[in-house]
């Protein structure tokens, strides 16, 4: 395990950021949605993938240009978002029935995928996907470009969103005590559902940027979810931009190990941080 | 479900798995297509696994999700035994189990030991413990990235066919395992996991070693689901880190329980069967992807529509009718008698308080504070709201440790011990908003405390023992309800009957009249005086001057974290520094 030359490293660092701000697009959705409304949902992993596919269809087929996929995609999951809200508060979901009851909506969307498009691997071929361009050593791809543009800019819009206006105050308010932000007058249900749908909406986004960069296949819904949970956990739930921070972070340590040693001992490092993270500061996440 | 007295239903039931275990043991003679006994194999591999997660998750509420990661761990412990060291297959399951408690204890002991690692933590904590765990295997000699082989490893020959002998290794620890979770659900050990499952806190101030349990409940789960891991190594002759360590095992676990009923010991296996068979309908036919997503389906189903399981619902579609016959129940008068003995109160000190400070994040909620409580006595503990009454009674308790100070009781240090012993040695309490354990009926709260406080009974004394404290209390009508069912009044009343039933010395009473009307407090106020006139010495804290003045023999008064007046009532509330902290200097 001989240390590889700079350009390599710097190379390795590079695309762990790209990586790292996909895992902090994914893990901004299901921490607003953790943090804010106490559903874990799994099936934000079956929706991003939805996307992806659907991105897929949409500029294969349909031939349009797979950013502008976007428009079709986020009304659409919006609208999803939305509705699986509804379903948790009419059935008073615990956090952790949430689970499993999205877990069960993971499986059926992964069976609808495959029923699709089948098991096969899929590879979105656009005129984003061989793009790239040098800069001194290092090779910038497009697509990636895209994806950490993407991912800085909803992160820091969701960010200054629940900061700065009265409408992500209010949102706060009643993730912190939802029963007192109601007395205040706060209109806590429709907050919820529009939370949910931009949580959705921003899956149907992370999809996209999975379809841009990476090959799909329906079994790899599951892949991301133990990276994408230690993300979440490490960057603190209901956080806007401490999955992007985690991400990043997790990104590189990821590529840098690989570069190191072998890519299969890359789980080890998101794994044993989480745990780590847990362990020392549980009252924290 | 109540028809049957106690120790009837459990001789009942045990049969019923032992009759039912010899009945399929019968099966491999019955000419039957080998078919059969391979699908019975995989029913009986996740009864084991789900009725094993269920003791720690199930029982506790610990959701873990690393289930995988022991099951694994006996895997890949018999696969490398077995296949590279020439162990024989049998001898490899008692390390294969072996290998898995040595991981589950160790990382019990670090996990437990962390108050806020509960729920979707948890689970996380030890989901993110099998990729580790999966990773360390993949990437060391282990396995090394091929998957092990034990197509050479010789198959022991129980039973007539080939494949007899997974079914009968694997009914042997199907059986074992229900067996298992059968004691434990009916022992003091069960009892104090479905605790800790309603509220830990409050088991361990009740005298439940919570940390003990849990990590024995943990090291029980992961001996069984590695003994299953090494069977099953051997059945699919083939093992991979992939396929092994991953979400697929915790996952189905959970859902088996789930559907079952996660709070009775037959719910995993229950679950198990069911899902098995769908599986085995679903996916082995030409419409294997339809039939996920019929699964998906009907997980979220059972979730949305029976939450409790197929047999929390079965049970519930019986009770009905017990319940509407009780109704609204009066409670009857208290079975204890009116007078007051004339008990001397001692000046024998039983517990001495000297220099105790706890600070909040900068608030000193007692600030030095030297209290002694006599043998025999009601002692008041009296103050404005914020003064560190309830703070002095968390720290006896042992809630959390005092900043510094020591606290004398028996000649042991409170501050260095941990709740449950401190309930242990005789010290009880009561909380201000009620706290019982929802998920166990009434008589089941009281039992609770008479098996793991001062008095430590069997179970069985223990339901004897609360059936006491119910006449005591009143509350026999109520027996059989949950907690939920009662009003505030008699939620009280619990408290105080869990508190008496662990038989203490000392009994801490968190304002048990607030809320109550004036009746009620008469009623409480002669409770108290009984109480009292067993020998138990009361600590009572209370801002019902009329209770307070009829009951206490002394009283010490709080202010601002510090002791300001001590003596007795009527006299001390008339002392001007006593006035002036509760009503303002202005009025002094």
């Amino acid at each position: 395990m001989a240390l590889p030359n700079f350009a390599l490293l710097a190379q390795s660092i590079l695309s762990g950021i790209f990586t790292g701000a996909l895992y902090g697009l994914l893990g901004l959705g299901l921490s607003l949605s953790w943090g804010m409304l106490r559903q874990i949902n799994l099936a934000h992993f079956a929706l991003a993938f939805l996307g992806a596919y659907l991105c897929y269809q949409l500029s294969t087929v349909n031939g349009m240009d797979p950013l502008a996929t976007m428009l079709v995609i986020v009304p659409c999951f919006f609208a999803i978002g939305v509705a699986l809200q509804w379903i948790f508060a009419r059935f008073r979901i615990s956090a952790f029935n949430s689970l499993l009851v999205t877990f069960g909506l993971t499986v059926i969307v992964e069976s609808v995928i495959q029923s699709v498009w089948t098991a096969d691997f899929r590879r979105l071929a656009s005129g984003y996907s061989d793009m790239k361009f040098r800069v001194g050593v290092l090779y910038v791809p497009v697509p990636e470009l895209l994806t950490l543009m993407l991912s800085l800019t909803l992160s820091f819009a969701i960010w200054a969103a629940l900061r700065y206006t009265d409408l992500g105050r209010a949102m706060r308010a009643s993730a912190e005590d939802a029963p007192i932000a109601a007395a205040f007058g706060v209109n806590q249900k429709g907050l919820a559902l529009l939370l949910s749908g931009v949580c959705a909406a921003l899956a149907g986004v992370a999809g996209v940027c999975i379809a841009l960069s990476y090959t799909l296949a329906p079994a790899q819904i599951y892949t991301w979810i133990g990276v994408v949970f230690a993300v979440v956990m490490l960057g603190g739930l209901g956080r806007a931009l401490g999955p992007l921070i985690a991400g990043i972070l997790i990104g590189v340590s990821e590529s840098v190990t690989m570069a190191v040693t072998a890519p299969s001992w890359a789980p080890l490092v998101s794994f044993s941080l989480l745990i780590v993270v847990l362990l020392v500061r549980p009252g924290k996440v | 479900m109540f028809c049957l007295s106690v120790p009837a239903k459990f001789n009942r039931d045990l049969a019923a798995i032992l009759f039912a275990g010899a009945l399929l043991a019968t099966i491999p003679f019955t000419g039957l297509p080998p078919f059969y006994e391979s699908f019975l194999y995989l029913v009986f591999l996740w009864t084991v696994l789900a009725t094993s997660w269920n003791i720690l998750s199930g029982y506790s509420g610990y959701f873990s999700f690393g289930h995988g990661a022991f099951f694994g761990a006996g895997m890949y412990t018999t696969a490398v035994l077995a296949s590279r060291f020439d162990v024989p297959f049998l001898w490899t399951l008692p390390a294969a189990a072996g290998v898995a408690v040595v991981l589950g204890a160790a990382l019990g002991a670090a996990v437990f030991r962390v108050r806020g690692i509960r729920g979707e933590l948890f689970a996380l904590v030890t989901l993110a413990f099998t990729f580790v765990v999966g990773t360390i295997v993949l990437n060391t000699p282990i396995d090394g990235g091929p998957g092990v082989y034990l197509s050479g490893v010789a198959v022991p020959k129980i039973g007539p066919s080939g494949v007899s002998a997974f079914f009968y290794m694997g009914l042997a620890l199907a059986l074992g395992t229900v067996l298992a979770a059968f004691g434990i659900f009916h022992s003091k050990f069960g009892s104090g996991l479905f605790a800790i499952h309603d509220d830990e806190d409050v088991a361990e101030v009740m005298g439940v070693p919570t940390l003990g349990y849990k990590i024995a409940a943990f090291s029980v789960s992961c001996s069984l689901a590695g003994a299953a891991g090494g069977i099953h190594a051997l059945f699919l002759s083939y093992v991979t880190a992939g396929d092994t360590f991953s979400i697929v095992v915790p996952l189905t676990v959970v859902l088996m329980s789930v559907l079952g009923g996660k709070r009775f010991w037959a719910g995993p296996a229950v679950g198990a069967a069911v899902i098995t068979a769908l599986l085995y309908a679903f996916t082995a036919g030409d419409h294997a992807v339809a039939g996920k997503a019929v699964f998906g389906a009907v997980l979220i189903a059972v979730i949305l529509f029976m939450p409790q399981g197929v047999l929390g619902w079965f049970f519930r579609r019986r009770r009905p009718l017990a319940k509407a016959a009780q109704g609204v129940v009066e409670l009857p008068p208290m079975a204890y008698s009116q007078k007051r003995s004339d008990r001397a109160v001692t000046s024998e000190p039983i517990l001495i308080a000297r220099g105790v400070r706890k600070a909040f994040r900068g608030v000193h909620a007692l600030d030095g504070v030297d209290i002694e409580i006599r043998r025999g006595e009601i002692l008041g503990l009296l103050g404005p709201n914020g003064s560190g009454k309830s703070t002095f009674i968390n720290l006896v308790s042992g809630h959390f440790p005092p900043d510094a100070g020591e606290m004398l009781f028996d000649g042991r240090d409170l501050a260095r011990c941990k709740a449950h012993r401190i309930a242990r040695g005789g010290i009880a309490r009561t909380y201000q908003i009620p706290r019982p354990f929802a998920g166990l009926m009434v008589r089941e709260n009281v039992a609770m405390a008479a098996m793991f406080g001062s008095a430590n009974l069997s179970r069985g004394a223990a339901m004897r023992e609360a059936q006491r404290w119910l006449d005591f209390t009143g509350l026999t009508p109520k027996a059989n309800t949950y907690p939920d069912d009662l009003n505030l009044h008699q939620r009280k009343f619990l408290e105080l009957a869990r508190a008496l039933a662990t038989s203490p010395q000392l009994v801490l009473l968190d304002e048990v009249l607030s809320g109550l009307t004036p009746t009620e407090i008469n009623e409480a106020v002669d409770l108290i005086r009984a109480i009292r006139d067993h020998g138990t010495t009361v600590v009572f804290v209370e801002h019902v001057m009329r209770a307070v003045i009829a009951l206490t023999d002394r009283i010490v008064v709080l202010n601002h974290g510090l002791v300001i007046a001590e003596g007795v009532a009527a006299d001390v509330m008339a002392r001007p520094e006593v006035v002036t902290a509760y009503l303002g200097s202005g009025h002094a």
